[in-house]
């Protein structure tokens, strides 16, 4: 029988999302030259509706489930919500891009062709079935990422921020595919479930599949900026534009845990006894250090790029606790921490001001007092940062914490929430200065947000909300795809 | 939507339209919420009129799944324990919207807006079944007195109003953990079934998970009573809050940790309350003394109340602890009458502050020349809280002291130590402020009561006289409850024979060869 290169039709549809991102992307490169001094805000409007239209595709695709592309693919329910995540987390970073990009006169199409790539490697990353594919994935969102960073060329910080990540996520990049090719010298294949099989098989090294799964763990952890490999994320995060931090601590992130629990889970689930202490000790040093090194930064960006190292550590306990309701918590601990920490962005976007030159904790002095709505918001996404209930952050930190009690990770959940104490005095001190000091230079100058702006802070509050208030719909979802996964 | 959901819902609803209100209407957001809670406290009285005596388990119940997965309900009810808390929380809202009308300036309808939402959390706190729901509402609680404290307190109101909110959450999280374990176990956050399968057997604990459990749960508690040597931050929190913000910690919210004491932790580990008790009731006395003796020594009046709280609740935990009828009755009389008497005296020395813009004793004298009235009132309510015979405190100390006896004399003889301790702080700083020489300074800025003042001190003293003559408009249902949860701990203590059980036995004699 010959041969049959070309896809099938399903094939194609499961395929749709990447497909439009990828035409989008290009389209708004060709468009760039002819509209970038008519109508520069065309372009963020482009973007949105190819977002939208992605996660319509996404929403399809999910009706034929299966493997695409000679089982390269694999669009289940688990690939198919991450998917709508980082969509979604598309479009609230393009949203709070608008003013940043305006105030900075940056208002390209490359920026937002940049965004749709990086989101359509990361819609690779999530639906990818085989290690190749996860590497091609992580590298389109990595190399669009580390473009970025460095975004606004004649900025030093952004120059700094890029050159960072792009050199220690390369080095990480190159732990990942050390591991591929162990893997694949061990197993002779790169399919996950292949792999899986193969470790099952009596006689395989299961050494040398440690040794694989230990490289690929470093190449991830840095990627999810997990402890000890997290030393790149607070000058990253606070070099780069703030939209764009506030983007790469949530999009990319989410589609390297989500790759990490496809790994992990199904690959190496037969060898889960040697790494699930290395993950326990990673999310117990990630919660520890993030916690404690955000309590002194004076600087916004710095502070939540530490706390998003300890919400990094949060995920990992629910990866130790090596269960599908581990699985689950995380994916939806993962969906409430990218819209807590998108809102929170969003806010440190409006006060920055040109050239991003207030991103002290004090410039927020009194924006309880002269901008009440937006300072109500941050409210929210603090307490949801804390782990109040009524916040999606509760319930993400709840279903966290009662797998890994499930799997009997006592001394990691007691200590895990203790470190939530910890965390609540410097979320704190945001609500003590918007709140409790008089408002200063800063606040004083500051005009109402404007409607993208606005959107960008309300669509997280009600989306914040809504999983703190009705959970179960995200979370059963998430329990039935965290099944494919296990 | 039965009657406990409306109290519940109301002033929800009124905080989300008094924030919603322009900013301008200052006169018309006090009235909305004035009016709000007072509906409130209206419609609280039915709970009353509507409690049937003499039926076991949860009234004006409503059960129904909140969230599916897992399973987390929406299950409130009230009995005899939580019944007068609740109407303490609705009854004491108005009177500290009113004690706040000319106190307040800035962000004016932020701050009557989040006492409604503190009389949410409270009602919602003391009307919980499940232990998400509890705690929920525990951390809700928080939030607004969080800000209370830290926005419209003093001097140093954003050092107390943060270690007011870590203090509380380093215990919580721990209690976090503790209900999550809880649910591994059982299945189901639903108190009253956790309950029924812990007794019938079916969950069984061995020793170390009971005591890591109970000391958890207690761990929470405990901050929030606050029981030696976890008070640190009442202080601080109470000198530095506004006058309505004392009022509702003192008078209401450190009953949560006590409610949650009497609730969980005795029901739940009964084994393990009974073990600790010992060196628990060493800390309640260590509190009474310690709390008494600080007190004596404040040059500030505020900061003098605040301690004489840590040793108030003090007897609140020996009666609890003291596992008998009379004990644990008295602890829960005891907390109505510490909220009604020294919510009173936070508001009597608020009004004093408003006056003369000072807490400090030295800063006074001569006050009762000035001001008979205000005198009168304080009097009332110093008297009313040294525990004199006929008022309020009376009865409480006297039951918990009875009930202490009968399970160890020794704590008695210990903690009665504080009845009169407190009697010499309380006189001696009344002397100081009323008696004495007037000075100029204080006589021209001391002026009578006024309407508004009257209205806010008038309900309380009569509550004062009312529970210390005729407690039995307050105690069967109280006893009733507390009865079931002496009759749910004690098979499991039979065993151990610890003082608490043959104490229980000596007064609920007719109940034991029942089993």
């Amino acid at each position: 029988m010959p041969a049959n290169f070309a896809p099938s039709a399903d094939d194609l549809l499961r395929f749709a999302p990447e497909t439009i991102l990828t035409i989008a992307g290009t389209l708004l490169m060709i468009l760039d030259p002819l509209f970038a001094k008519k109508s520069p805000r065309m372009f963020g409007h482009l973007t949105i509706a190819a977002l939208v239209a992605a996660i319509i595709a996404s929403v399809s695709a999910s009706a034929v489930p299966g493997l695409a592309f000679s089982n390269l693919l694999i669009v289940d329910s688990f690939g198919t919500y991450f998917r709508i995540l980082v969509l979604c987390i598309g479009i609230l970073s393009v949203l709070s891009s608008y003013a940043y990009l305006e105030r900075e006169q940056a208002e390209t199409g490359e920026y937002h062709a940049l965004i749709l790539f990086s989101i359509m490697g990361q819609c690779v990353m999530v639906t990818a079935n085989d290690l190749i594919m996860i590497f091609i994935g992580l590298e389109i969102s990595s190399i669009a990422s580390y473009i970025l960073a460095g975004y606004l060329r004649n900025d030093k910080r952004n120059n700094e921020a890029a050159l960072k990540y792009f050199l220690l996520g390369s080095f990480a990049t190159g732990f990942l595919l050390y591991g591929v090719a162990v893997i694949y010298g061990l197993t002779g294949t790169t399919q996950l479930t292949a792999i899986r099989a193969s470790l099952n098989t009596p006689g395989t090294s299961l050494m040398v599949a440690g040794v694989a799964a230990a490289l690929m763990f470093v190449g991830l952890c840095f990627k999810v900026s997990g402890a000890p490999f997290q030393v790149w994320a607070p000058d990253v995060y606070q070099g780069a534009p703030a939209p764009v931090s506030a983007f790469m601590a949530t999009g990319p992130k989410a589609a390297a845990f989500a790759i990490f629990l496809r790994i992990f889970l199904t690959a190496f689930d037969r060898i889960a006894d040697t790494w699930a202490p290395v993950v326990w000790a990673c999310a117990l040093a990630s919660m520890t250090i993030g916690n404690f090194a955000a309590l002194t930064q004076k600087n916004l960006k710095r502070m939540l790029a530490y706390s998003s190292i300890a919400h990094a550590g949060y995920i990992l306990v629910a990866l130790a606790s090596n269960s599908e309701i581990g699985t689950a918590a995380a994916m939806f601990y993962l969906a409430a921490y990218a819209l807590m920490n998108l809102g929170a962005f969003a806010v440190i976007v409006y006060i920055s001001g040109k050239g991003e030159k207030h991103l002290q904790i004090e410039d927020l002095a009194g924006l309880g007092q002269k901008q009440p709505f937006t300072a109500a918001m941050m409210t929210i996404f603090l307490l949801s940062l804390i782990g109040v209930p009524l916040t999606g952050g509760f319930f993400g930190k709840f279903y966290i914490f009662k797998a890994a009690l499930d799997s009997h990770l006592v001394w990691l959940s007691v200590l895990g929430l203790l470190n939530s104490a910890v965390a609540a005095y410097y979320y704190l001190r945001l609500l003590v200065v918007m709140y409790m000091h008089e408002p200063g230079e800063v606040t004083n100058a500051l005009e109402a947000p404007g409607p993208a702006l606005q959107a960008a802070l309300v669509l997280p509050v009600v989306g914040t909300l809504f999983l703190g208030v009705w959970p179960a719909t995200v979370l059963s979802f998430a329990q039935s795809a965290s099944a494919f996964v296990k | 939507m039965n009657l406990l959901e409306i109290l519940i819902a109301v002033p929800a609803a009124g905080f989300l339209v008094a924030l919603l209100m322009p900013r301008a209407q200052e006169q018309f957001v006090k009235y909305f919420t004035l009016g709000v809670s007072l509906l409130v406290f209206v419609m609280s009285l039915g709970l009353v009129s509507g409690y049937e005596s003499g039926k076991t388990g949860q009234q004006f119940a409503h059960n129904v799944v909140w969230i599916a997965n897992p399973d987390i309900h929406w299950h409130v009810g009230i009995d005899g324990l939580s019944l007068w808390l609740i109407i303490l929380s609705t009854f004491l809202t108005p009177i500290a919207i009113l004690i706040s009308w000319k106190y307040i300036h800035k962000q004016v309808k932020e701050f009557f807006a989040f006492l409604l939402l503190l009389e949410f959390g409270l009602i919602g706190v003391f009307a919980a079944w499940d232990l998400i729901l509890f705690y929920t509402f525990w951390e809700v609680v928080l939030v607004p007195m969080y800000f209370l404290i830290g926005i419209w307190g003093h001097d140093r109101r954003i050092y107390a109003a943060v270690k007011f909110f870590l203090y509380t959450m380093a215990g919580s999280v721990l209690m976090l953990a503790a209900i999550i374990y809880v649910y591994t176990l059982s299945g189901t956050f639903d108190y009253a079934t956790i309950l029924e399968l812990f007794r019938s057997g079916r969950i069984t604990l061995n020793h170390t998970q009971e005591t890591l459990l109970f000391l958890a749960f207690f761990f929470a508690f405990a901050i929030k009573v606050p029981l030696f040597p976890l008070h640190t931050w009442l202080p601080d929190a109470h000198v530095e809050a506004p006058t309505a913000g004392s009022l509702m910690l003192a008078s209401v919210m450190l009953k949560m940790g006590t409610y949650g004491l009497v609730r969980f932790c005795l029901p739940m580990f009964p084994n393990a309350a009974h073990e600790n008790a010992g060196w628990i009731n060493i800390l309640a006395i260590i509190g009474i003394i310690y709390g008494a003796l600080v007190a004596m020594v404040q040059p500030n009046m505020k900061k003098l109340v605040a301690y004489s709280s840590v040793s108030h609740l003090g007897f609140v935990v020996l009666g609890i602890f003291s596992f008998t009828q009379m004990g644990l009755d008295g602890a829960v009389y005891q907390m109505l009458n510490h909220g009604i008497s020294t919510g009173a005296l936070f508001i009597l020395v608020g009004f004093l502050y408003e006056r003369r813009h000072s807490l400090a004793i030295k800063d006074f004298g001569g006050v009762a020349t000035a001001a008979p009235w205000l005198a009168t009132a304080f009097l009332i309510t110093t008297l009313a809280s040294i525990g004199l015979p006929m008022l309020n405190n009376f009865v409480g100390e006297f039951l918990i002291l009875q009930g202490a006896a009968q399970a160890k004399f020794a704590w008695t003889a210990f903690a009665a130590i504080g009845v009169i301790l407190s009697a010499c702080y309380m006189l001696w700083m009344y002397q100081r402020v009323f008696f004495g020489p007037l000075s100029d300074e204080v006589k021209h800025h001391m002026p009578e009561l006024n309407l508004r003042e009257w209205a806010c001190i008038v309900p309380l003293v009569v509550m004062m006289v009312w529970m210390g003559l005729y407690t039995q408009s307050f105690l069967p249902p109280v006893s009733e409850t507390n009865t079931q949860i002496l009759d749910q701990i004690r098979p499991a203590t039979a065993g151990l024979g610890s003082p608490g059980s043959a104490g229980g036995a000596l007064v609920n004699g007719g109940n034991l060869h029942a089993r």
